[in-house]
């Protein structure tokens, strides 16, 4: 299995063969506050790298989440319907969106590794 | 804690339907005689569900619960984007008068002469405050206007058998633009904010090639600032083959003293429920006319209002328009309010009121400026964007602001919007308040910012405290919404 990988929208993404999970960072639920609804994707759409994938909502707002790189999407977390509660508690974990297919490894190398990511929120924020 | 649980006068009120006194009625009606059953066996089987009720009990629960709503004839009301501001009553006495009050729509064309005439005099205020040659006028609302508006273009792109798929929208657009642009089957892409909180000129040129349909741009924008590359962006998107929509929702802070066709505009909207203090948020219906520029002017929908020798006509088909987008005209008595603003405040108040909303922003936004944090730096237009930057570690949040700021008797202003400034507070006191009503909106808000400040974070986690309800848990309710009651289960059966 991969190290965690970053996006600078705030997602997290990890790959274990060619199926990838993907999931949004601590940082993100902790800046959307309380999450209430969780919209997933089809499974078998296509994603496009930076394409629409989810939208979380929050009771603050409503939010896109993003595929980081491109893929088919395999699974989706069903279990958020019921508990969206569940992308507060385990962001890393529990509150995984989806799984893709993946369709070009590359793409992964252009993501940022935990410590850019970290610096990146320290910077920005 | 008052054992019938009312606070003085402020009566706890439950539901309608939880005072049910069953076979009780406002009125005594002799039950009908007996006769034939002729329904056949579809007679209801249960009752009807509705709570028994005498008259007077009935007038008390509506009043007292229309007691509990906050409105702008109560108090400040300064939501950041919405405009409340004052409805004269003026224009509610002229809304009234028989001539316009009694029309129908499908009355003959000759008996609503006076009614034409004043849609006709209406359409040339709204194209001479645009310095635009034509209105289309039956949109019902603000986001029904941009639907228009991206109607338009889009028929004026097909006549030239140019079909194009994106429109470009800023990060700070109301949701409605992406909305609108998406419901028009064009692709959104959205474009960043610069650290001035306007539009990134460098971006947007970037996106633009010969697939851009429009560019959505709102001016002022939702940050309260007033784009000041206009120009330059509506220059380069013609460049482009595109258009400008220009979403007119704030053109409140500009009227009089900008016209948005000097700007490059191609179409906008303007909510007459806003800039010209007609009702709204439960008052009234919205009116959201659009202005278009000479190359869109021929696709726009009918119906619209001509004059010519035989008198005012309404043209119901044009082989160019689009279409139509409402079964008659459009909001007829927002029209009527509308006009009535602008005629009793003539061309010099119109910019006048939007002189006094300007001022009265950046009053807030100077008097705040040294205990809060501005988003960025001003002056503003008609709007102050407050960020949370003043209340990092002291353990409050914007939304502990807002709920203290009931408290003090006020609305609270726009909170978590617009997205790209983070914890954002958007006021907008409009030129209806006084100095001494917003001198008083800032003593509040000074209190509070101190009190965050000197560490007293309870405080405004137990706030509001006087109000008819305390904090509401907003998470329960968006997981787990109860949208409607329920009879509790009957007994059980033991009668029978």
């Amino acid at each position: 299995m991969s190290a965690r990988r970053y996006t600078k929208d705030h997602e997290w993404i990890i790959v274990d063969g060619d199926i990838a999970t993907v999931g949004i960072t601590d940082f993100a639920q902790e800046q959307l506050g309380d999450v209430v609804f969780v919209d997933l994707p089809a499974i078998g759409k296509e994603v496009t790298k930076g394409g629409e994938a989810a939208v979380v909502e929050s009771v603050k707002a409503a939010s896109e989440v993003y595929a980081p790189i491109a893929g088919t999407v395999v699974a989706v977390n069903d279990g958020l319907a019921g508990e969206p509660a569940k992308v507060n508690a385990e962001p890393f974990g529990g509150g995984w969106f989806m799984k893709l297919k993946v369709k070009d490894p590359s793409e992964l190398d252009g993501l940022l590794d935990e410590a850019a990511y970290r610096a990146f929120v320290a910077e920005s924020h | 804690m008052t054992t019938t649980g009312h606070r003085g006068l402020d009566h706890e009120e439950p539901l309608i339907f939880e005072q049910d006194s069953p076979g009780l009625s406002g009125v005594d009606l002799p039950l009908p005689k007996g006769g034939p059953d002729r329904l056949g066996g579809l007679g209801r089987s249960r009752p009807l569900g509705l709570p028994g009720m005498a008259e007077p009990q009935v007038v008390r629960h509506f009043t007292r619960i229309s007691q509990r709503n906050y409105a702008i004839d109560a108090g400040m009301y300064p939501l950041g984007s919405c405009t409340m501001k004052h409805n004269p009553r003026l224009n509610e006495k002229v809304v009234r008068l028989p001539g316009l009050g009694d029309l129908h729509p499908l009355q003959p064309v000759r008996t609503v002469q006076g009614a034409l005439r004043l849609v006709d005099t209406l359409a040339h205020w709204l194209k001479t405050l645009c310095g635009m040659p034509a209105v289309a006028l039956s949109p019902a609302a603000g986001a029904h206007g941009e639907l228009c508006g991206l109607m338009t273009i889009r028929a004026a792109h097909e006549a030239r058998g140019d079909a194009r798929r994106k429109v470009l929208v800023p990060e700070s657009a109301h949701g409605t633009n992406p909305a609108t642009a998406a419901l028009c089957g064009y692709d959104v892409d959205p474009i960043p904010a610069n650290d001035r909180g306007r539009l990134d000129l460098a971006a947007f040129k970037a996106k633009l090639d010969g697939s851009v349909a429009a560019l959505m741009l709102t001016n002022p924008n939702t940050c309260g600032l007033f784009e000041d590359q206009v120009i330059e962006a509506a220059d380069l998107v013609h460049r482009a083959g595109g258009y400008f929509y220009c979403d007119g929702a704030n053109f409140n802070a500009i009227v009089g003293r900008v016209r948005p066709g000097d700007l490059g505009v191609d179409a906008m909207h303007i909510n007459l429920h806003k800039t010209f203090s007609t009702p709204h948020g439960g008052g009234g219906p919205g009116s959201g006319p659009v202005v278009l520029s000479a190359a869109l002017a021929p696709y726009a929908p009918v119906p619209y209002v001509v004059h010519d020798k035989g008198g005012f006509r309404l043209i119901e088909s044009d082989p160019k328009a689009f279409g139509r987008i409402r079964a008659f005209h459009g909001q007829m008595g927002m029209f009527v309010r509308a006009l009535s603003y602008m005629m009793s405040h003539g061309g010099d108040g119109l910019r006048q009121a939007a002189e006094d909303a300007v001022l009265n922003a950046n009053y807030v936004m100077a008097r705040l400026g040294d205990l809060l944090s501005p988003a960025f730096l001003g002056p503003c237009m008609h709007e102050c964007l407050l960020d949370d930057h003043a209340l990092k570690d002291t353990g409050v949040t914007t939304l502990d602001i807002a709920k203290a700021l009931i408290d003090e008797g006020f609305h609270p202003m726009t909170v978590y919007f617009p997205l790209v400034v983070h914890g954002a507070m958007l006021i907008e006191p409009t030129e209806t308040e006084s100095k001494a009503s917003v001198d008083q909106f800032i003593a509040a808000m000074r209190a509070l910012a101190l009190r965050a400040k000197s560490g007293d974070a309870e405080f405004f986690h137990e706030s509001p405290t006087l109000a008819p309800r305390r904090r509401l848990d907003e998470t329960s309710a968006a997981r787990h919404p109860v949208l409607r009651w329920r009879p509790p289960a009957p007994p059980a059966a033991a009668a029978e």
